[in-house]
């Protein structure tokens, strides 16, 4: 009989995210790809600013807690401390592609072997439903009342497309967990991005495109409609990058 | 062991290697970039880690990561670079770990100049980014101290959990003296009980961390850094006092204005000025009782400084402004002539 | 005896290796000494100086403010420093590149068209140690002997090639 447990590498605490948040699911996806490689005992993680900035509570792997933006950096010096651990950061839209951008775009360059789980939904959710680098053109936030306008505050910024020009990263995807296949999907994704850093390939970056009910001000379920509607039409979901793949192609 | 000729920038470096630091990140600045470039060249050769950064930021960033794997760790930089520094520092103090911070201080404030400076005092000696928090700050005057500081930091850092700062200027990084190294030691990776070097499944999670949004929990956490600040301040002050036994009138100053200043304390003795100097070796902590000490017996204080005038409050506040206290100083890159100490030795007769 | 050299001229005219040499030759001589570059945004072409102090004491300021000995290779460096020297002092001038004499009376001027020199000998870029060569000539604060192991110091091992041409232009400066 199979029994649906919690994952091991996630600890018994109680998730403080808001209900229909898609955070609890991320979190789970990257849970059990540690479980499943069996990498907790020599994991350490690094949570950012921002709605998951308590994530160092719910992983049961050693953890640290980065400057907002700075958990590439950070991941770096644990990374190059030491080379076997497996790093990862969890980093949402406002720290990894605002003002964390120079860290991720050099993490990303110097093909840090390191794995970064970038969720994007669209809005500053901690500081409570401001603009994000990745909210959609029209988008009403706190600080956008007349929805975003392009004129002024320029457009989305597409880290998977932006990424994946660089010749430096390994593995750059863009996954969504808005339904139980986009879901499964993810799963297998997120554990190949850590599969890479154990095999010793270098940056892996999944963006996780994710829904904040609470910000954008709809019930759970329609928000996981918005992403259908509206999210993924402009972040398309797939493998932007896949050099190792790329090149057994090429054999 | 013999003596070598070395630039002060470049002594740091060895120095740090030989006290087992494999970890260097920065960017490059001028007057502190032989540091980098020494780095550089060894790191690779002795399985050390050298990484140029992309900012100031990241490499302070960096640092946080490695000091959060228990390990000895630096960076360095000039003025503007520390400022961006801050934010990094203040988490690094905020989380109680060790790190080294170089600083070869150059004129601002903005970018300044290229030329030697002392204006960081404040910043460095305050705190400097957001938060109730001190570094260790020590002040080197030779390439000599400059070595054997940079050991000191690692181990103050290391003893206390706490970031040190090594606060030096222009001219003492880019001069050379002959400098004797300090022995190699290999480095000593012990497991930390609150390092993240993963759990082996056989402890539970530690978890490096600054914040605290319960606000007992925080003011408990900051109540408990002081104590260990006052740990500090019983036990490390150093400080350098120079012809103060029979002085009746005591100069103050650090790093490269000590240099200057001794040379105007031998011409004012050679006039038969009796005049002494106090040079604060630790910046934080202050050397506080010695001046005090010195109220007592001199009637008179002068501050040399390469500032507009930043220790110059420490020192009336160490002597609870019980004596005048004057102030010689340049600026904006500009270091005072043994002449204009002189000058500011003669006037604390008016005083 | 401390005695403060000041060397000054032109960046790439070689002012802080010569001022590199007189260090190493004070470090293989056991003194106490200190050597400091002015440092510019200019890697070549903008003005350069270099503070010495050689000492049987320990170095106060390693800043060369009133120089017993002043080595300048332009004119504005003399102009900047001549009235800076000690009474008493000496002045090194490379007369190839700078048109007037000293002012001043009350120290020693010396004249060597170094640019010249090391241009008619084929090592156009060693008049900064031909000027070296006539200071050791004639100050005493130290000697001409072991120049070689100064010379083998300074010059790296990359550049071992040089160790030749630098004696060289040290003699020629010292038989002026």
């Amino acid at each position: 009989m199979t029994v649906f447990e919690k994952p091991k590498s996630l600890t018994d605490a109680e998730l403080h995210y808001c209900p229909g948040c898609t955070h609890g699911i991320i979190h789970r996806l990257v849970a059990e790809a540690i479980d499943a490689l069996g990498i907790e005992g020599r994991t350490i993680g690094v949570a950012p600013v921002g709605c998951a900035v308590m994530a160092y509570n719910y992983f049961a792997c050693d953890m640290v807690e980065a400057a907002h933006g700075r958990a590439p950096a950070m991941a770096t010096g644990i990374k190059r401390s030491l080379p076997d651990r497996i790093v990862f950061t969890y980093q949402g839209d406002g720290d990894l592609a605002s003002i964390g951008m120079a860290e991720t775009v050099h993490a990303a360059t110097r093909n840090e072997n390191i794995t970064v789980i970038f969720v994007n939904n669209a809005i500053y959710g901690m500081t409570g439903g401001q603009m994000a680098p990745t909210s959609l053109p029209g988008q009403v936030t706190q600080t956008s009342p007349y929805g975003r306008d392009i004129s002024t505050a320029g457009y989305p910024v597409k880290v998977a497309e932006l990424l994946s020009g660089l010749d430096g990263p390994e593995f750059i995807a863009r996954v969504a967990v808005n339904n139980v296949k986009n879901v499964n999907n993810a799963k297998k994704v997120i554990q190949k991005a850590f599969q890479n850093q154990i095999d010793g390939k270098g940056f892996s970056l999944v963006e996780v495109v994710s829904a904040c009910p609470t910000n954008w001000g709809m019930t759970p379920q329609k928000a996981l409609d918005w992403i259908d509607e509206k999210m993924i039409p402009y972040y398309p979901l797939g493998i932007y990058k896949d050099r190792s793949a790329a090149e057994e192609a090429a054999k | 062991m013999a003596k070598v000729l070395m630039k002060g920038n470049e002594a740091i470096a060895e120095s740090a290697i030989r006290a087992g630091c494999r970890h260097y990140f920065g960017y490059p600045i001028t007057p502190q970039t032989e540091l980098a470039a020494y780095m550089a060249k060894r790191m690779p050769k002795i399985g050390g880690v050298f990484l140029q950064a992309e900012s100031e930021i990241a490499a302070i960033n960096m640092v946080y990561g490695v000091a959060a794997t228990g390990r000895r760790v630096m960076t360095s930089s000039s003025s503007p670079g520390i400022s961006l520094k801050q934010e990094g520092i203040s988490y690094i103090a905020g989380s109680d770990l060790p790190a080294l911070i170089v600083n070869v201080q150059r004129g601002g404030p903005g970018l300044g100049g290229i030329q030697p400076s002392q204006s960081d005092y404040f910043q460095a000696t305050k705190g400097g980014g957001h938060g109730d928090y001190h570094l260790i700050v020590l002040a080197p005057c030779s390439v000599q101290e400059m070595a054997d500081m940079t050991a000191l930091a690692f181990d103050l850092a290391d003893k206390y959990r706490v970031p040190s700062m090594l606060l030096a200027d222009g001219t003492i990084g880019q001069m050379m003296e002959p400098v004797e190294l300090p022995e190699p030691q290999e480095p000593v990776f012990e497991e930390k009980d609150w390092a993240v070097t993963g759990t082996k499944c056989q402890r539970p999670h530690h978890i490096v961390n600054s914040l605290y949004l319960v606000p007992e929990e925080l003011e408990k956490k900051n109540f408990e850094r002081f104590e260990t600040y006052r740990r500090i301040e019983e036990n490390e002050v150093r400080y350098e006092a120079f012809r103060m036994d029979d002085a009746e009138y005591c100069v103050v100053a650090f790093g490269i204005a000590a240099r200057v200043a001794k040379n105007a304390i031998v011409a004012a003795r050679n006039e038969g000025i009796k005049v002494g100097l106090i040079r604060p070796i630790t910046l934080w902590p202050f050397p506080k009782k010695a001046l005090a000490d010195a109220a007592r017996q001199c009637k008179a204080f002068l501050s040399v400084e390469l500032s507009m005038g930043q220790m110059i409050e420490d020192v009336k506040l160490a002597i609870d402004c019980k004596r005048p206290v004057a102030l010689c100083n340049r600026a904006g890159g500009m270091i005072p002539s043994p002449d204009e100490v002189l000058a500011g030795i003669r006037a604390l007769r008016e005083v | 005896m401390t005695t403060q050299i000041l060397i000054a001229g032109f960046g790439g005219q070689g002012i802080l290796f010569a001022g590199k040499f007189l260090a190493n030759k004070g470090l293989l001589e056991g003194r106490q000494l200190s050597w400091l570059p002015s440092y510019g945004p200019e890697m070549r072409g903008g003005t350069a100086n270099c503070s010495v102090v050689l000492s049987d004491e320990p170095v106060g300021s390693p800043i060369v403010n009133k120089p017993d000995v002043l080595i300048v290779m332009n004119l504005p460096s003399l102009d900047k420093y001549e009235d800076a020297v000690v009474p008493g002092g000496a002045i090194f001038v490379d007369s190839t590149l700078i048109g007037r004499k000293v002012n001043r009376t009350d120290v020693r001027a010396f004249y060597l068209p170094a640019t010249q020199l090391a241009q008619q000998n084929g090592i156009p870029t060693l008049a900064n140690m031909i000027m070296l060569g006539k200071v050791l000539k004639e100050c005493d604060f130290t000697g001409f002997d072991n120049i070689e192991d100064a010379v083998r110091t300074v010059v790296s091992a990359k550049h071992a090639d040089l160790f030749e041409v630098n004696l060289k232009a040290l003699k020629l400066g010292y038989e002026r």
